[in-house]
């Protein structure tokens, strides 16, 4: 049996990019599959930053070839992303 | 547009008429100077900018000013810039040898990797030891080194407002788009005369105006940190005969598919690429913005 997806990780990446990176004072506007990058959402040091956040908020180590898109683009992709690191209790 | 790989071809006489009369105009015309400062690296960009502004306005009317890296390089900087770069890499000490350079990924076109810098410490051994950059340290290193740009620039409009010239450019199309510059630093000039043209096109023109071949064949660096960094290491990711091509294309909106057929690259390859670009320059788009401005207030009466 496993646990359950922890259900934290996305509010806590749609938080760290409204504050820290958009300066919003109404919270993360846009949906979770929203494309950061492509639409510009984010830029490059928001990137490092996100890079960052990752490593400390979550415990997870990020190695450099793991900064790509398909990891980083979206809420949704980087939550998944966190997920593949943190070990399933089974 | 048919796209081949001849495409960024010019016609070097007349691009280099067309430049000349560009600098003449806006120099005498519109800023009224007599002449031209131009800050030399011994780069390409730099030799083809000196002999543009030459051939504009004569040798007699051109100051060239050369700012070697130890001249304009101050301990406070470089203490600082140290301090960031022992805080991610302990054992780095330049009073012992070690040399760095800060590098993005070079495996844009297999991996489409982004935009994160790394540090590299090259030991007295010549061990070479390489660390993602966290986000203060790598924002504490860039202002550190922009300073050694600025004071350059504060040189160049010495020299040409002591002589009323107009400070002239070097950057290329590559780094003024992608941002490869600092703000008020090497950016901080009057005017731009080669930013307009690609990598590719600047060989063109500097062959055609017998530019040094020395200087010609030279690979183009950056001479900002103390261990040897090219700029497609530093900044680009790619080859500029690659980067060129695919940006030309990207500009053009000539088909994905023929693209990478006449670069023989993946489609995906090439979407990689023209995503880096885009991304760069949305990230470096206020170094190109000129400070935003209040309108005029409403008065009472209005």
């Amino acid at each position: 049996m496993t646990t359950p997806l922890n259900p934290e990780i996305e509010p806590a990446i749609r938080d760290f990019i409204a504050t820290r990176l958009l300066y919003s004072d109404d919270g993360f506007k846009y949906s979770d599959d929203a494309p950061l990058l492509q639409e510009g959402i984010i830029d490059s040091l928001g990137v490092v930053e996100l890079v960052e956040f990752v490593q400390t908020h979550f415990g997870v180590k990020v190695e450099q070839r793991e900064v790509r898109p398909d990891n980083f683009d979206s809420v949704l992709k980087l939550a998944a992303f966190v997920r593949s690191k943190v070990p399933v209790r089974v | 547009m048919q796209f081949t790989k001849n495409a960024l071809n010019l016609d070097p006489a007349r691009e280099v008429d067309r430049i000349v009369q560009f600098l003449q105009q806006n120099v005498r015309q519109q800023m009224r100077r007599h002449g031209g400062v131009v800050g030399i690296s011994g780069g390409i960009d730099s030799a083809l900018v000196l002999a543009l502004t030459v051939k504009a306005f004569g040798a007699k009317n051109v100051v060239a000013v050369m700012m070697p890296d130890k001249d304009s390089d101050s301990l406070s900087e470089k203490l600082a810039r140290d301090a960031a770069i022992r805080r991610v890499v302990p054992q780095y000490d330049a009073a012992k040898g070690y040399k760095a350079k800060i590098v993005l990924p070079q495996d844009l076109l297999e991996e489409g990797t982004l935009n994160v810098f790394s540090v590299t410490v090259i030991a007295p051994d010549g061990r070479e030891e390489t660390k993602p950059l966290p986000p203060r340290e790598m924002l504490e290193i860039v202002a550190a080194t922009n300073l050694k740009q600025r004071s350059r620039m504060s040189t160049l409009y010495f020299h040409a407002e002591a002589r009323q010239y107009a400070v002239i450019g070097t950057a290329n199309k590559n780094e003024h788009a992608q941002g490869f510059f600092v703000k008020y630093g090497d950016g901080g000039v009057d005017l731009q005369i080669i930013a307009h043209l690609f990598k590719t096109q600047i060989y063109q023109l500097a062959k055609h105006l017998n530019v040094p071949e020395g200087i010609q064949k030279r690979t183009p660096t950056t001479d900002t940190y103390s261990a040897p960094c090219d700029q497609e290491e530093f900044f680009f990711r790619l080859p500029y005969a690659t980067l060129d091509l695919l940006w030309f294309a990207m500009e053009n909106r000539i088909p994905i598919s023929d693209v990478a057929k006449v670069m023989e690259l993946a489609p995906e390859q090439v979407q990689r690429v023209w995503d880096d670009i885009a991304r760069k320059q949305r990230t470096t788009a206020f170094l190109r913005l000129q400070p935003p401005m209040m309108e005029a207030p409403a008065t009472i009466s209005s």
